[in-house]
């Protein structure tokens, strides 16, 4: 059954304010989501004003700015700092996006970061991804073959053939889409969510792959697949721009086809 | 999802800004609920019909008193709406109308019909009466 409600150790409580020192002008004030594991406190949001004269056009140049010059515990993950990695995946401004590619200037008012929706903290702004993860080597994302390999050259397929593959397999597993779901939210123990779901017709549609009727005996569930009622939350935040609400609705379609 | 005690849920609905489609699916949901107990209603007056005129008569005066003609207001809009936004579904169900584009301009217009056939219906219904 879903609860709507935080349970009693996750309710927010306010912080501490971070004041910019005298004489700064160009204030945007960011307000971040805390969580110290070692206190065994709840989590709390602090107040960072940010001088925006001297920090970077991103959220996450404000964030690094505020671990850099105001406050070192704060805890966060970061790569590639250029949309590629997928590491900096969080909640900014209530909706999900990786914090590198998101312009602080695009955001009325403060600057309101959390950790993605619904997933256990570990500190800050890192989530544990560990079932997501998992989720994700459950669709088994590789090509599965009986035939052999030919000897002199790879399984070739055709420039039509290759096409089906755009849109799926740019996915950079950020699970932004994923824990923007209120159905992932509510049944993430049991249905794959958009990210695997994405990932399991990236393979389905593959003219190499020889398991697509496997992989489709595996969806072939109430929870697996059928959680998704097309709420459009995971195409709307994808920050590679692909749409798992339409994967998912071709794989559904796909188990009606072959029983017809 | 049961989750670690030690570790704290991170805020979902608190937080969320929830785009238009997803408004419109949790209303879609919500009609659904509202029609199943709407349908009561309408088993209980078909009921009544049958009895005979003075068991109409006892409902009829519930029906238009202000509360009952809110609910039934209620269940035309929620009628109309579950009903267009099924037909939504339905392009969906067969793989179109998925561009983000496309899924914001259903969803208007949905809102915009289902208001529309829900006035029409009434004032018909008023000019009848």
């Amino acid at each position: 059954m879903a609860e709507f409600s935080l349970p009693a150790n996750s309710v927010v409580k306010k912080g501490t304010d971070f004041k910019a020192s005298d004489g700064v002008k160009n204030i945007k004030r960011f307000i971040v989501y805390r969580y110290d594991p070692s206190t065994g406190e709840n989590p709390y949001t602090d107040t960072y004003e940010v001088d925006m004269d001297t920090c970077g056009p991103m959220v996450l140049d404000g964030l690094l700015k505020i671990k850099d010059q105001m406050d070192s515990s704060l805890s966060l993950r970061r790569s590639c700092r250029e949309g590629i990695c997928g590491s900096c995946s969080m909640n900014i401004d209530g909706a999900n996006t990786l914090a590198c590619t998101m312009a602080i200037s695009d955001i009325k008012g403060d600057v309101k970061v959390y950790p993605l929706p619904h997933q256990p903290v570990v500190k800050d702004l890192v989530s544990d991804l560990t079932n997501f993860y998992a989720q994700y080597a459950s669709v088994e994302p590789w090509m599965k073959t009986d035939t052999a390999t030919p000897p002199d050259r790879e399984r070739l397929q055709s420039k039509e053939d290759r096409e089906k593959l755009d849109g799926l397999y740019e996915c950079i597993l950020c699970a932004c889409c994923s824990t923007s779901c209120p159905s992932y939210w509510w049944n993430s123990d049991r249905y794959l969510g958009p990210a695997a779901l994405l990932n399991a017709y990236r393979w389905i549609v593959d003219t190499r792959d020889e398991a697509t009727g496997d992989r489709l005996d595996d969806l072939e569930d109430p929870f697996k697949l059928y959680r998704c009622h097309t709420i459009m939350n995971c195409a709307k935040v994808c920050p590679k721009g692909l749409n798992p609400a339409k994967a998912i609705a071709e794989t559904k379609k796909l188990l009606v086809q072959r029983k017809v | 999802m049961k989750t670690s005690s030690s570790h704290p849920t991170s805020p979902h609905l608190q937080i969320y800004r929830l785009p238009l489609t997803a408004l419109l699916s949790v209303t879609h949901r919500a009609t659904g609920v509202f029609l199943a107990i709407g349908s009561l209603l309408l088993i209980w007056l078909l009921v009544a019909l049958a009895e005979g005129p003075e068991a109409y008569a006892q409902v009829q005066p519930l029906l238009q008193s202000w509360i009952g003609q809110l609910f039934l207001l209620g269940i035309t809009y929620s009628l109309y709406f579950h009903f267009c936004n099924g037909i939504r579904h339905l392009f969906w169900d067969v793989g179109m109308g998925f561009e983000l584009e496309t899924v914001d301009k259903t969803a208007k217009l949905v809102i915009v019909v289902s208001i529309i056939l829900t006035v029409a219906t009434w004032l018909i219904a008023m000019g009848i009466e």
